[in-house]
């Protein structure tokens, strides 16, 4: 997917100006919070179990090397074939051959965000092979214009009822429904045809067992046991950070992953897939293809943000997050949003081209204390700020600035007399409030709130107060 | 050079890869592998009569319905019974395995072999269930297709109760005991399929079974 990041500010501001998107996004604000609430109480020890889910993905990433080929050696055994891809275009690459040399004319696809990275459904189309995709939220931004998701959950979070309701009454032709269920049943009818005519399923991954060459996936519609079961070929696209050692690991973690990302005890469907169908079974692929992705994974083994690659994908941190739910999903600007998309998107996209991004967040640490693998998200986005800085990424006028402080902050005099002409000018401003309305110095930045006025004396003034105190009692 | 081999070549750099710790790195690997340790569980009572009771209201949390029968030979009776409650066609598409039951005797016309689309019934058994979820586990094989629990607008599941497990992780030993290696499919399955993709409102029918309705076969 084209990464527009770079187009933050200017994305979030208009997110803010549309009223129809803040309605749709304040109806769906908080419904994911209250679910997740109530489904980790019902575990006894949430903490417990979220130690040991954090424990089962350091154990592989620590070893990932190590992991990555026992688990490929196991899938080879099952009669699985294993890819490996470096970045998006080979996975269009590996996708288009193996289409091709099956004779593949349409590809059903359950939810993958691998292949929105990768672009893919634009190089099958290139390639005259029709994607399909059957998860409804992305079936509905397909259908309208290839929109990208906003949510890695759901992913047409931010459209109403209204919008589908609009949209299929277009593009299907049939009169205009008003009822979630029926619009869902329509639905259901256009792609059943897909999933019975689709020569190739094409699915990613939440989960690679390293113990039997399978892979797990979790669903609630039943799309991803169609594209998995019905066509004769299925391919699985994961990045390579997705593996875990036993089916065991994976029972720990499905108590924690459903909880966290829909506030379900499980989910609807959870499936284990391994090898290929046998002659004499009914149904299942006759082959089976793994894509081993990479596109920056690999590079972020062993650094500063190792710790990043922990990520179940479940969105807990962007339903906790208090920026994502004002700006919705968009204004990130690719694959990835929220919390654990501010740290992904500069790791994976290139940190020149999402500048604003780990400063999209107020390091309030919800996220980091909802993230079911214990990722410390507000530290990470912190260090890609230092980041940033040593590069000398940051705009001029905030280099110069920090600079200039710098300068200030090491001659005490000088910043005793800035800090103090400096509060009497915000005092000044605060009039007989206690909120200053428009900063003349960031202007844009008191648009959208008021600036606290600076109350009493200075900290460098109490301190000397206290000193003088201090030595006139001793 | 490969994809593969470079790509295994930055991680080996990210983890500063050498003899030493490579061997200590597959030490931990076997172990992991070997010891297959839990994570922490929640406290059920395992006593048989308590996992099928947890296992009837976790599985109406997840909108089952269910049915409780004495022996196998009264199943194709409840089958009947249900069908005609909801209204339902007298026809159904079952597992190959479940062929030899006295269907016709019911007054139904059961097929047993792999799911089409026009079946509007399916009837299954389980591999065994899972009281912790309310969750059935369907192993595919010749004798029972995996399309069966899926296609067909109603699923109907059999399930013994002496085959309810606690815990997921007792369906792993009992799969490990019985079968040896996994099968092509396993499916944990937990009510209908449902949708939340419109203003998270839950429909169920997304593209699976609208409904699933559990026969629980007490000896
Ligand atoms: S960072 Fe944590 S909370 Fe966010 S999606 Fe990944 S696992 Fe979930």
């Amino acid at each position: 997917m084209e990464i527009k990041s770079m187009h933050f500010k200017a994305n979030a501001s208009a997110t803010l100006a549309n009223v129809v998107l803040q309605g749709n996004l304040k109806n769906a604000k908080g419904k994911f919070v209250t679910k997740r609430a109530e489904a980790i109480k019902d575990l006894d020890d949430f903490e417990g179990t979220r130690d040991a889910a954090t424990a089962i993905r350091n154990k592989v990433i620590d070893n990932l090397d190590l992991w990555l080929e026992c688990f490929e050696r196991k899938a080879l055994d099952t009669g699985a074939k294993v890819f490996w891809a470096k970045d998006g275009a080979e996975v269009c690459r590996l996708v288009t051959e193996i289409a091709r040399s099956h004779g593949v004319t349409k590809v059903t696809k359950s939810k993958s965000m691998l292949s929105e990275e990768a672009g893919l459904n634009q190089a099958l189309e290139a390639a005259g092979i029709q994607p399909v995709e059957t998860d409804l939220g992305e079936y509905i931004l397909q259908v309208d214009n290839n929109e990208p998701p906003s949510h890695i959950i759901a992913p047409a979070v931010h459209k109403s009822l209204d919008d589908v309701a609009d949209l299929f009454h277009k593009v299907h032709g049939t009169p205009r429904k008003t009822e979630i269920p029926a619009l869902t049943r329509e639905a259901r009818e256009v792609l059943r045809g897909h999933f019975l005519s689709a020569e190739m399923g094409l699915s990613g991954g939440n989960f690679l067992v390293a113990e039997t060459g399978s892979v797990a996936l979790v669903t609630n519609e039943g799309n991803g046991r169609m594209v998995t079961t019905m066509p004769h070929v299925h391919v699985v696209i994961t990045g390579i950070e997705k593996v875990i050692p036993t089916l065991e690991d994976l029972s720990t973690l499905m108590r924690i992953l459903p909880r966290s990302a829909t506030g379900q005890s499980i989910s609807n469907y959870f499936s284990i897939l391994t090898g290929v169908k046998k002659p004499e079974e009914h149904d299942g692929p006759e082959h089976l293809y793994f894509i081993l992705v990479d596109s920056g994974r690999a590079d972020v083994v062993g650094t500063d943000f190792h710790a990043m690659l922990r990520c179940i994908r479940c969105g807990a941190c962007m339903n906790h997050c208090p920026v994502y739910q004002t700006i919705g999903g968009h204004a990130y600007g690719w694959v990835y949003p929220g919390p654990m998309g501010s740290v992904l998107t500069p790791l994976y996209a290139g940190m020149e081209n999402s500048i604003d991004l780990p400063h999209a967040a107020t390091l309030c640490n919800q996220c980091g204390i909802v993230c079911p693998v214990s990722i410390p998200l507000p530290d990470l986005l912190r260090k890609l700020r230092e980041k940033q800085t040593e590069r000398g990424l940051r705009p001029l006028t905030e280099r110069i600035g920090l600079r200039v402080w710098a300068w200030v902050a090491q001659r005490p005099k000088l910043y005793a007399l800035g800090a103090s002409l400096g509060v009497r000018y915000l005092k000044w401003l605060a009039g007989d409030t206690d909120r200053i309305r428009l900063l003349p110095t960031a202007p844009e930045w008191s648009l959208g709130r008021d600036f606290p006025a600076p109350q009493g004396k200075t900290f460098r003034e109490l301190y000397a107060a206290r000193q003088t105190r201090k030595g006139a009692t001793t | 050079m490969s994809s593969r081999e470079d790509i295994l070549g930055r991680v080996r750099v990210g983890l500063n890869r050498s003899a030493t710790n490579a061997a200590a790195g597959r030490a931990e690997m076997a172990a992991a592998l070997s010891n297959r340790s839990h994570g922490p569980k929640p406290a059920i009572d395992s006593n048989p009569q308590a996992l099928l009771a947890r296992f009837r209201i976790k599985s109406e949390q997840q909108s089952s319905t269910v049915d409780i029968v004495a022996q196998d030979s009264d199943v194709p009776v409840a089958v009947e019974r249900y069908l005609t409650a909801m209204k339902l066609p007298k026809a159904a598409v079952a597992w190959p395995s479940l062929a030899p039951l006295d269907w016709v005797g019911a007054g139904l016309k059961v097929e047993g072999r792999g799911a089409r689309d026009a079946d509007l019934v399916g009837i299954t058994g389980c591999f065994c269930a899972v009281a912790e979820t309310g969750t059935l586990m369907l192993c595919s094989s010749p004798d029972t297709p995996a399309a069966v629990s899926l296609l067909p607008e109603t699923h109907i599941a059999i399930v013994s109760a002496s085959r309810i497990l606690a815990y997921m992780e007792d369906a792993w030993t009992l799969a490990r005991k019985e079968l040896g290696v996994l099968p092509r499919a396993v499916n944990f399955i937990s009510g209908p399929s449902r949708t939340g993709d419109i203003e998270q409102t839950i429909v169920l029918g997304a593209h699976g079974p609208y409904r699933v309705h559990l026969v629980i076969v007490e000896s």
